[in-house]
């Protein structure tokens, strides 16, 4: 069973959220998606036990030393990464055209290390995750990756709990296509709105099942109302709504999940969208035990 | 002159700097965070003209291709995949990068275009607003920002980048004369903020950082800038109120508090870096 958090907008409480149902969970493996800003992992003291580089792109290299300086390559590029026989690496994309117009053979594709992915045992299960090189492609084929190492620590009733990355784009494109269920986090601002309207058209397109949650809900009321009359016409189901609450950023900053703060009004609400996604679940799949 | 506006982490408050700037500095306004792009809610620019971004994408000529599989074997993308019958295209995979048609021996491949989103351009005051839009479902933002990097109008533009550091933010930085980098007192904030530290240096850029949602007490980005060397341009405290403005989708530079910060901002940016 695989949940994945998204919110579209950043820093709408994602990682939060995430990290809360982790808590909750009983048996569950952790995906940090959000490979541009990974957060999830600050919260544990964990043991990395598996590190790999991950090679997630080629880039051309000329050896600069046999070229003839025919500009073949130059012309052929789609990406205007050459000039005078040097590539500039960032506008690169790999893809090889060059390799095969150069008269002389001396253009070829070279991998390189985009991240390094690690598996880390904490206290509370395993999480799945990257660290990427800065200015990296944050790519899909990496997200499908941290997935795939998830899923080998998988059992009948483990859920899969995966923090995505912001945006509409390719990872997170990778995060969705493939998981049971959804969850957009978004908050009631004109742009948390646009946003989300813009994230769920794709969790449409992709036909994946699709839960939503207002965080922040009481700091603009009318826009809330929208959000629900939004979800309401598009027949998307309004699992949770949390309110403003000072101690999400205290739990921030001491790493301590949102949920061990009892008089915490936020954790209240999230326990209680929780076992509203259990219910959802259990009824998708039967091997889900009652205990969730 | 460009000025690119990075945040690390989402949700920091770039738009907001980038909007406010740009209104007090006269700066064109160009949102190239092109999966969600919010610029245009705040500034709402008149007289919108669209232009669509295209890419290209190779189509197969039944009858000249012989199924060799070349074009296949030489996609970087896993674009393209032969069946028994026909080569298939995932058109979404594809980078228009013209490799399969440069390797076919039978001349059976040549190149239409389809539409991944679009530029849009208009007017808030005298200042020229553009934006790219990516389409939902288009994984590739790249060529959108690029297409919308590629005429950029003359004088002082503000570029509101994605967030994170990666690919998207890197195209952006391609044309960045000096970066601001926004965050937020928080653990998350200083760790990100790392990130795009490293990202622009490498990129040899000059930068300063605005601390946005700021609470009185936390210092912990300060200290990291002061340990660093990197010039604080301005701190933008944290308020309900402003909160409440933007939420509506109004610019928070109304509220004349705040509007004096983003001026201030704008002083300390003049003396590092000076424009006419």
């Amino acid at each position: 069973m695989e949940l994945t958090v998204i919110s579209g907008k950043g820093g709408t409480g994602k990682t939060t959220i995430a990290l809360a149902l982790s808590e909750l969970a009983k048996d569950v493996v952790k995906v940090d998606c959000d490979v541009d800003a990974p957060n999830l992992y600050l919260f544990y003291d964990g043991k990395d036990i598996k590190k790999e580089y991950f090679y997630g792109e080629k880039k051309a290299v000329i050896d600069k030393r046999f070229c003839i300086d025919c500009k073949e390559c130059e012309k052929v590029c789609q990406f205007d990464a050459i000039k005078d026989g040097i590539v500039n690496s960032f506008k690169c994309e790999g893809c090889g055209a060059c390799v095969l117009v150069c008269p002389e053979k001396i253009i070829r594709l070279k991998e390189q290390k985009t991240a390094d992915i690690y598996i880390t045992q904490t206290n509370k299960g395993i999480i799945s995750r990257a660290q990427m090189e800065v200015g990296s492609e944050g790519s899909g084929k990496l997200i499908t990756k941290l997935r795939s190492n998830a899923r080998k620590f998988e059992d009948d009733n483990t859920i899969i709990i995966i923090d995505g990355s912001p945006g509409i784009g390719c990872p997170v494109i990778s995060s969705i296509t493939g998981s049971d269920a959804v969850l957009i986090v978004t908050e009631p601002t004109q742009s948390g709105l646009e946003d989300f309207k813009r994230i769920m058209e794709l969790c449409r397109h992709f036909g994946v099942l699709t839960f939503v949650c207002i965080n922040k809900y009481d700091i603009n009321c009318k826009m809330t109302e929208e959000i629900e009359k939004y979800c309401i016409d598009n027949d998307v189901y309004l699992i949770g709504k949390i309110p403003y609450d000072d101690t999400v950023i205290k739990s921030i900053n001491e790493l301590k999940s949102i949920i061990y703060y009892e008089n915490s009004k936020a954790n209240q609400a999230i326990r209680l969208m929780w076992d509203n996604i259990c219910k959802h679940i259990n009824l998708l799949n039967n091997n889900f035990k009652e205990e969730y | 002159m460009n000025i690119a506006i990075l945040s690390g982490k989402g949700g920091t408050g770039k738009t907001t700097v980038s909007t406010s700037l740009s209104v007090i500095t006269g700066a064109n306004y160009i949102d190239c965070d092109v999966e969600e792009p919010n610029g245009f809610i705040f500034l709402n620019p008149s007289q919108l003209k669209k232009e669509e971004v295209m890419v290209d994408y190779p189509i197969v000529d039944k009858n000249k291709c012989s199924l060799c599989g070349e074009c296949v074997k030489v996609c970087q993308f896993n674009a393209l995949v032969k069946t028994k019958k026909e080569i298939m295209l995932f058109e979404k995979l594809c980078h228009g990068c013209h490799a399969c048609g440069i390797v076919c021996k039978n001349g059976a491949i040549t190149f239409e275009k389809r539409t991944i989103g679009i530029i849009e351009e208009g007017h808030y005051g005298s200042l020229i607003c553009k934006r790219g839009v990516l389409n939902v479902g288009e994984p590739m933002a790249v060529p959108v920002i690029k297409k919308l990097l590629k005429d950029l109008p003359k004088g002082l533009n503000i570029i509101d980048c994605a967030p994170g550091t990666s690919c998207n933010v890197v195209n952006s930085l391609q044309y960045a004369d000096y970066a601001i980098l926004v965050t937020e007192p928080s653990s998350f904030g200083l760790h990100d903020l790392k990130m795009a530290v490293q990202l622009v240096r490498n990129f040899n850029i000059p930068f300063g950082v605005i601390i946005n949602k700021y609470n009185t007490g936390d210092e912990r980005i300060q200290k990291y800038c002061k340990e660093e060397n990197i010039k604080i341009l301005g701190i933008i405290p944290y308020k309900r109120e402003a909160a409440e403005v933007y939420s509506s989708g109004k610019m928070i530079i109304n509220l004349p508090e705040y509007k004096k910060i983003f001026e201030d901002i704008v002083k300390s940016l003049r003396e590092v870096f000076p424009w006419s």
